[in-house]
């Protein structure tokens, strides 16, 4: 089961959860902030320590709710603050998306970028790029209609 | 060791979930935050938000009166947790636990949504935008702290010892300064002598002192300080542990010299028959290979340049070296210090101005980088402080300075920030050959002057009034090189909006300053962050600009940002009294983040153990179970997602609490 194309008007908000590590790339969007970078308005934040702390469920939990896509910000290999949690996240994230298709979404859904403290600006790409991903991508199937 | 819940944390009990009563606070933020959302529809909202017992609003929850307001209401028993939305929690976080700790409630039960940088801020013209992502997060902080549990900070022991990355004019400063309250200081230099940069200077602007001067006495008592050990010639390989109770590995390279039989006579220099370029001197003159880098080096033994000796013997003949002191199969040695906090003052390098084709670096014989001529000028420098052109080995008639080469240049592989140091330096140098050579010409072409420092602008006032050196503004095109080897200079003269074209005996080239290299491994090595220009960030620009994100390593120096002596020193200070601050208390609070094992639910199955980078995890075996060391836990969860049996839970990020903040969010109620 997976999900079906929709070629539905792009004209929805695509709800993003963005999960972030505390050290980076919730830094990285702090100065995005600080910076006045304008980005839309879509990314619901959450931190975590590290990235090494995000579990599937939290992912397929979001999804299965209704969440249109899932941002995960990470700091860059090899600059990880607990040495390489963002390297296990990396690891870990083939799985994830390997769950995700099988709970029926689609695994563009779903990414992991690796965003340092003093990169706001690609973030506020990233987001931009990731908005119009989804709404290329359509509505989340289970999407209540936010 | 079965007790995994260690004894930090709190015993007083959490309210039961039917108790929670929250106080939800939003801040106007003066109009950072009340300019752009509708707050009378955020209390609206949020005071239909479970648990939400009163929502109220006010300009500013930082000041005092917002926190008196904040108190009142946990005095008066209206509630027992706190949601503050406001700023970054990694900016306020701090202040509004105080107000709870300070009040009787314990301090995390607390959460801030951040509501300024991940929302106003980000979205000041799209206010309907603004106010929905606002309220999610508002959502999101209120569901965590319904779930929050009580916790006790855990207190370190912080070792009374410092470590110095970096022995210039900043690492110097900082290990004199904690030396001198009691601290042991580790000072680490790579090169084979302390001094740093400012060893190569002749003259520091604006005042004209002499460089060595008033650098050298500071190198001697920097020696002779009991509570500083200096480490030349050495490196750090590799850095564990956390704040108070830093692991450093350190290698010590080989000098082929026994440093502690060497008398410094000097002897064995006279005896080698290699010469070699000087590095000291950028190589524009010659040295041995054995030698120190210069006469006031600190320690002042000697050291061989392995790559260029070839081991004739000479200087190892004892009719030489009388100490018997040369080893020449000498290998680099390790060794461990325990600190307590880290100072990272590693400087800077010069920009290679080589691919700025425009301007021959490095292909024209008469174009000189900045540094290249304060060693031209400095009377230990390869021309004993009487600057010729390279071509032809007489003093040039007419000088030209190029500023902002390589600074305030986006083209790829150049920086876009002002250097802050080459206007200044450019205009010092000028006005020392002008008076070695009054009847010389001496042009500074740049875009703007930028004497920003005290008595800067004074001195380069008098530079063209008193001392003649004439300033052009516009930013060369190219440089040719004329067939005596002279330069011609083409241009744009942007005041006359007319092309210029000036021949010239010596061009200098004022090449601005980058991060070092190699600072991303040393960032690496120390889990600090770097900023987009690559120098070492701090953890705020404005309030904490000493402090990396790491707890416990602080920076000074240009490692940090271009920055002249002055503002370098007084970082130094800075960091030094940020170190000691820690190192007088002895003891410093850590976030209780420490992930703890259910051994009632674990499995045995280890597979969390080989994940762990601290190696705090180990196995029980009467038990059969994990177990966490919540002192060596630095709190990255990495093994509570990854547990099979969900038997691990990270304090303050649970899996309940970030799963309430995931299922409120999406409107869903657990």
């Amino acid at each position: 089961m997976s999900e079906k194309s929709v070629d539905k008007p792009n004209n929805f908000e695509p709800f993003i959860l963005a999960i972030f590590c505390n050290w980076c790339t919730y830094t990285g969007a702090d100065q995005a902030g600080t910076s006045r970078m304008q980005r839309p308005a879509n990314l619901r934040i959450m931190r975590v320590m590290c990235s090494g702390r995000v579990e599937s469920r939290f992912i397929i939990e979001a999804l299965k709710r209704g969440a249109d896509g899932v941002l995960i910000g990470a700091c860059h290999i090899g600059d990880c603050h607990y040495v390489n949690g963002n390297h296990k996240t990396v690891r870990r994230l083939p799985l994830i998306k390997e769950f995700v298709k099988q709970f029926g979404f689609n695994p563009k859904r779903v990414r992991l970028e690796h965003i340092s403290a003093s990169e706001g600006a690609e973030l506020t790409e990233i987001s931009k790029e990731f908005v119009k991903e989804l709404k290329s991508l359509g509505k989340n199937p289970r999407s209540s209609n936010k | 060791m079965t007790e995994s819940n260690p004894k930090t944390i709190s015993k007083s009990k959490s309210p039961k979930e039917e108790d929670v009563r929250i106080g939800l606070y939003i801040c106007n933020c003066g109009i950072n935050i009340g300019g752009v959302l509708e707050m009378d529809d955020m209390i609206e909202f949020g005071k239909t938000l479970p648990n939400v017992t009163l929502c109220k609003k006010y300009k500013f929850y930082c000041s005092d009166n917002g926190q008196a307001e904040i108190a009142k209401d946990i005095k008066d028993g209206l509630i027992n947790r706190v949601v503050v939305a406001a700023c970054s929690p990694r900016m306020h976080e701090p202040t509004f636990r105080r107000v709870l700790k300070s009040n009787g409630l314990n301090p995390f039960y607390f959460a801030q949504a951040n509501i300024r940088e991940h929302a106003t801020w980000v979205n000041m013209y799209d206010h309907e935008g603004a106010q929905r992502i606002a309220k999610d997060h508002i959502r999101m902080q209120v569901a965590k702290v319904r779930k929050l549990k009580a916790l006790e900070t855990i207190k370190v022991k912080v070792k009374p010892s410092t470590l110095i990355i970096g022995a210039g004019i900043a690492g110097m400063n900082s290990a004199l300064d904690l030396a001198d309250q009691g601290f042991k200081v580790y000072l680490i230099e790579r090169e084979p002598t302390i001094g740093g940069h400012m060893a190569q200077l002749d003259k520091t602007f604006p005042t004209m002192d002499c460089s060595s001067c008033i650098l050298t006495p500071k190198m001697v008592d920097v020696s002779r300080n009991p509570n500083i050990h200096i480490m030349a010639y050495s490196e750090v390989e590799k850095v564990d542990g956390y704040i108070g109770n830093f692991e450093v590995k350190i290698k010590h390279k080989a000098h082929y010299i026994d440093q502690l039989k060497c008398t410094a006579c000097g002897a064995c220099v006279d005896s080698c028959p290699v010469i070699c370029a000087n590095d000291f001197d950028l190589n524009m003159g010659p040295r041995k290979a054995i030698y120190i880098p210069f006469p006031q080096a600190v320690p002042g033994q000697y050291t061989i340049d392995i790559d260029h000796c070839i081991k004739c013997g000479n200087c190892a003949s004892p009719s030489i070296c009388e100490p018997g002191a040369i080893i020449y199969d000498e290998e680099d040695h390790y060794s461990t210090l325990k600190v307590g906090t880290i100072i990272v003052s590693t400087g800077f390098d010069q920009i290679d101005p080589t691919n700025l084709k425009n301007y021959g670096y490095g292909k024209y014989e008469n174009v000189i980088n900045g540094l290249e001529m304060e060693r031209n000028l400095s009377s230990t420098g390869p021309n004993l402080g009487k600057p010729v052109c390279p071509s032809n080995g007489k003093p040039p008639h007419s000088v030209a300075w190029l500023q902002c080469v390589g600074s305030r240049d986006n083209r790829e592989g150049y920086h876009p920030y002002c250097s802050r140091v080459c206007c200044m330096y450019a205009i010092k140098q000028a006005r020392q050959y002008k008076e070695k050579h009054p009847e010389a010409e001496c042009y500074i072409f740049y875009m703007d002057i930028r004497a920003f420092g005290k008595g800067y602008e004074e001195f380069y006032e008098s530079s063209s009034h008193d001392f003649g050196i004439k300033y052009m503004r516009g930013r060369l095109a190219e440089i040719y090189e004329n067939p005596d080897k002279t330069l011609l200079l083409r241009g744009e003269d942007t005041f006359l909006s007319q092309p210029i074209a000036i021949n010239v005996d010596l061009v200098v080239l004022s090449t601005g300053v980058e991060a070092r290299t190699d600072a991303t491994n040393v960032a690496t090595m120390l889990g600090i962050q770097q900023t987009s220009d690559g120098f070492f960030m701090e953890a705020h620009p404005k309030l904490r600009p000493l402090d990396s994100l790491t707890a416990g390593i602080f920076m000074a120096g240009v490692a940090q940002g271009p920055k002249d002596i002055p503002d370098t020193v007084s970082q130094a200070k800075g960091a030094a009294s940020g170190a000691a601050i820690l190192m007088a208390k002895g003891e410093v609070e850590v976030d209780p983040y420490y992930a703890v094992v259910y051994p009632n639910l674990c499995s045995g199955c280890r597979s969390c153990i080989n994940l762990c980078p601290y190696s705090a995890i180990t196995f029980d075996e009467s038990h059969k179970v994990a177990y966490i060391n919540p002192i060596m836990c630095h709190g990255c969860g990495t093994c509570v997602a990854s547990c099979p049996s969900n038997a691990i839970e990270q304090n303050h990020f649970s899996g309940d609490q970030l799963m309430t903040i995931i299922t409120d969010v999406l409107g869903g109620l657990y």
